[in-house]
């Protein structure tokens, strides 16, 4: 706008600017502070966000690497602090691609085939996703008691187990794809089926690299989400080199054996991937999570 | 088959046409021999699959898993019906997705609201063949039939050598490594060859003993009762025809109790374990009627109704405040904004619930050091009920602002900017402009959100069990209960937190939030108007 702005106007964009400043300082404190921690020698010390003696104490222990203090003691690392991140990211990216894979042909069916029952399964899918798996829990874990006492790598305590389970949550995917291939012309589809195509071929050679973009936001939408996924791995997974970072990230912060400061390094350390590859995703991510789930 | 070759190249370069001609009529050989190894490939996979799931049937049917032997078969059995009929061509697509729904969404919850109606628990786990089975197995060692023994060593093996009043026996020479050994015991007079074996020896060996079985000539049972000496064993219950099992040590007899799943003496004595029987609604009457559940339940129900209403207003009203000011067209730097505003959201939940955990931590927390240089205060956060409600109700809303910020954002574009300028020509300042333009056109589109956000936090546990675990407690409640539990957690912790580890009361708390879930997603559906 052109207009000529009242006085009243540059104070309250003046204000703005202060409040949001503001807002953001408070916002980015607990951050911030992390990261000083992760600097500052010993489990329970305080100071300034700029830590004065600055030590790489903790982490050398996230890395996995014993660590001399000056006074000579060597500090073992608490925690695989890498082995979790590893794990989470192995069940991550082995369910992302299966869940990729099994949305992208169910959504293909759902919007370009009639078949009976499309729009009852396609509602019924909204309603249970909102269920959270946790309150099933105790069915899940029987589940996979029973599976793993006949096909060992499915059973508790597995990763398998993690991955399949994961498998549940499709339904939100499966409404993001479909909503993109709504938008897609289905004219290039067809010409190809007249021309001679099967179903398969017109998904696989035309529709598929039409829809890369989407793709890739799915499948960075399912590998946050799994790495991210806490209740359904608290239960599944046990032994302490099986767990995945969001379950083993707790046992730093327990009462009787309070390690903030190895919390902080290996915090930090594993956080900082996930939060760069969602900032740098977000413009797809959020244009997903607001179209994709709820189309109104 | 020569027809079928491709020509040679100088060929090609002569005559082009003859090539397009080849080609076409070489095509169909290759793509059929594809075509058939695709089938193949397709048909092999399929089988083994079949094949594989057949025989866990199998398993979980012998096992009397019933429930899941259903389960599985009915899953493989819509598979091949899908993979077969070519009538069902497009449900091939849509199987696996909804395959997976079923197994790990679908049947999860009904097998959750049938727990709700049994006794299913840490005393109750095992079905009643198998409580038999383990009862029966048990034995106990006599106190009539016991013989000291002596351990010898010879080349051969170990040699137990048990002195009886009357006469001595000796077992045959056992490799006692190699685990579970039987071995019979004869009649022996005089001494065992090899070398006796001291205590001390004998104390290192004893878990190896403890596995052995020797068995005397009339067919008795003996294994190792102390360090010094072997007694027979004896099964500990016997079974009548009728069902009941009497105790052969004590004599007493106990009957099956099927409405309480245990096994009951005449003086009402049970035994453990017990198993899993039907209660009907004993869990739901209990959460109304017993006073230490109905107590923290109702408690609990509050706190999480009025948790998530407060997320959702307060991530709202900041995140929407948020969004008008980025909106604002006199704003600079609004990239730089944006993505520090949304970074709570970028960072894992998981992570900085575990960095407000120690943030807020009252002896080495910053946020109390802060607070104690400022105001000389050092608020309890963890210990007091309506602190740990505050903090979470922080941390929660620095969690989920930026979520609602930025559906704000796209909503706030589609609003045309003609009716903001007519406004200021009528002099309106930017709060009537926020009740009277921009809230009555965003609330209908945002509502659908509002109410899967109250769903998401009416069951947010993740944000509970990192930050407090439910703590502080409630007093007097009989399962764990927390002042800051959420029903979920709540669940949660009566199924695999206690002791008890009380299954079918939190199946039956499980069932009552599905309710509520399925009625706020029905709504949400109605609300939404999805067209499909």
């Amino acid at each position: 706008m052109a207009m000529v702005q009242p006085q009243s106007t540059k104070y309250r964009v003046l204000a703005s600017h202060l409040g949001m400043l503001a807002f953001i300082a408070i916002v980015l404190f607990p951050l911030l502070m992390v990261i000083s921690i992760s600097f500052r020698s010993g489990n329970f010390a305080s100071g300034s966000l700029l830590p004065q003696n600055p030590s790489l104490e903790h982490w050398y222990l996230a890395f996995g690497l014993p660590y001399t203090g000056e006074d000579g003691v060597t500090t073992q690392p608490p925690f695989p602090v890498l082995l979790w991140l590893w794990n989470s990211i192995k069940v991550a990216v082995v369910s992302s691609v299966l869940i990729l894979a099994l949305s992208t042909t169910s959504a293909y069916a759902f919007a370009r085939m009639r078949f009976a029952g499309k729009g009852a399964v396609l509602k019924s899918m909204l309603i249970f996703q909102m269920f959270p798996p946790v309150l099933s829990l105790v069915a899940l874990y029987a589940l996979f008691d029973q599976i793993g006492n006949h096909v060992s790598w499915l059973g508790l305590n597995t990763h398998g187990a993690v991955i399949v389970a994961s498998l549940g949550g499709m339904a939100l995917h499966i409404w993001t794809i479909k909503g993109y291939f709504d938008s897609i012309d289905r004219s290039l589809e067809e010409a190809a089926i007249v021309d001679g195509a099967t179903t398969w071929q017109a998904f696989r050679y035309i529709l598929l690299p039409l829809s890369v973009p989407i793709l890739v936001v799915v499948f960075i939408l399912a590998f946050i989400m799994t790495i991210m996924e806490y209740p359904m791995a608290s239960v599944l997974l046990v032994d302490t080199d099986k767990l995945t970072l969001a379950v083993g990230a707790q046992q730093y912060l327990y009462e009787q054996n309070y390690l903030w400061g190895d919390f902080a390094a290996a915090a930090v350390l594993s956080g900082l991937p996930i939060t760069l590859i969602f900032l740098y995703c977000q413009k797809w991510i959020v244009g997903g999570l607001t179209a994709g789930g709820v189309k109104g | 088959m020569d027809d079928n070759l491709p020509p040679p190249p100088e060929t090609v370069a002569t005559y082009g046409p003859t090539t397009m001609i080849t080609e076409t009529l070489s095509s169909p050989g290759i793509e059929s021999r594809h075509f058939m190894i695709r089938a193949f490939l397709k048909w092999g996979a399929l089988a083994a699959l079949v094949g594989m799931s057949l025989y866990l049937i199998l398993a979980l049917y012998a096992q009397r898993e019933f429930v899941f032997a259903m389960l599985f078969l009915v899953l493989t059995a819509s598979a091949v019906m899908v993979f077969f009929n070519r009538k069902l061509y497009a449900h091939r697509y849509i199987f696996p997705a909804i395959a997976g729904m079923g197994l790990f969404v679908i049947f999860p919850l009904m097998y959750t609201i049938g727990i709700g109606f049994t006794n299913y628990s840490a005393s109750n786990l095992l079905s009643f063949g198998q409580v038999q089975e383990n009862l029966l197995s048990r034995t106990y060692q006599s106190e009539a039939v016991r013989y000291d023994y002596e351990l010898y060593k010879t080349n051969a093996g170990y040699i137990v050598h048990l002195k009886g009043k009357h006469q001595n026996l000796t077992s045959a020479p056992m490799e006692l490594e190699a685990g579970e050994t039987t071995a019979p015991v004869l009649p022996l007079s005089g001494q065992p060859r090899g070398e006796a074996l001291g205590i001390r020896d004998i104390i290192q060996l004893r878990e190896l003993l403890a596995k052995v079985t020797l068995i005397t000539e009339d067919g008795r049972e003996l294994s190792q009762a102390s360090l010094r000496s072997f007694a027979a064993i004896h099964p500990q219950f016997s079974q009548h025809d009728n069902g009941s099992l009497t105790d052969n040590q004590s004599g007493t007899t106990y009957f099956p109790d099927h409405e309480t799943g245990f096994y009951r003496s005449a003086d009402g004595e049970t035994l453990s374990p017990g198993w899993t029987v039907n209660i009907g609604w004993d869990n739901y009457l209990k959460v109304v009627s017993d006073p230490t559940i109905r107590g923290p339940f109702f408690q609990i129900f509050v706190w999480t109704l009025s948790f998530a209403v407060a997320t959702v207003i307060f991530t709202l009203a900041l995140g929407l405040l948020l969004a008008n000011l980025l909106q604002w067209d006199q704003i600079r730097g609004k990239g730089f904004y944006r993505t520090m505003l949304i970074l709570p959201y970028a960072v894992p939940a998981f992570i900085s619930i575990l960095v407000f955990k120690g943030l807020f931590n009252q002896n080495f927390g910053e946020i109390n050091l802060v607070l104690e240089g400022l105001f000389g205060l050092r608020p309890d956060w963890f210990s007091d009920p309506a602190l740990a409600r505050t903090m979470i109700l922080i941390v929660n809303t620095w969690l989920g602002y930026p979520y609602m910020m930025l559906l704000c954002m796209g909503l706030l574009q589609a609003i045309p900017k003609d009716l903001y300028e007519a406004s200021a020509m009528d002099g309106a300042g930017p709060v009537s402009n926020l009740f009277n333009i921009t809230l009555p056109l965003i609330i209908k589109p945002l509502m659908p959100l509002l109410i899967a956000s109250f769903a998401f936090n009416f069951n947010n546990f993740v944000l509970i069990a990192l930050l407090t675990g439910g703590a502080p407690d409630i007093i007097g409640a009989s399962t764990p209960a927390g002042t800051t539990d959420l029903l979920v957690s709540y669940t949660y912790r009566i199924a695999f937190q206690d002791s008890g580890q009380n299954f079918g009361l939190a199946a039956a708390i499980a069932t009552a939030i599905f309710l509520v879930v399925g009625a706020l997603s029905l709504v949400n559906l109605k609300l939404s108007k999805i067209k499909v």
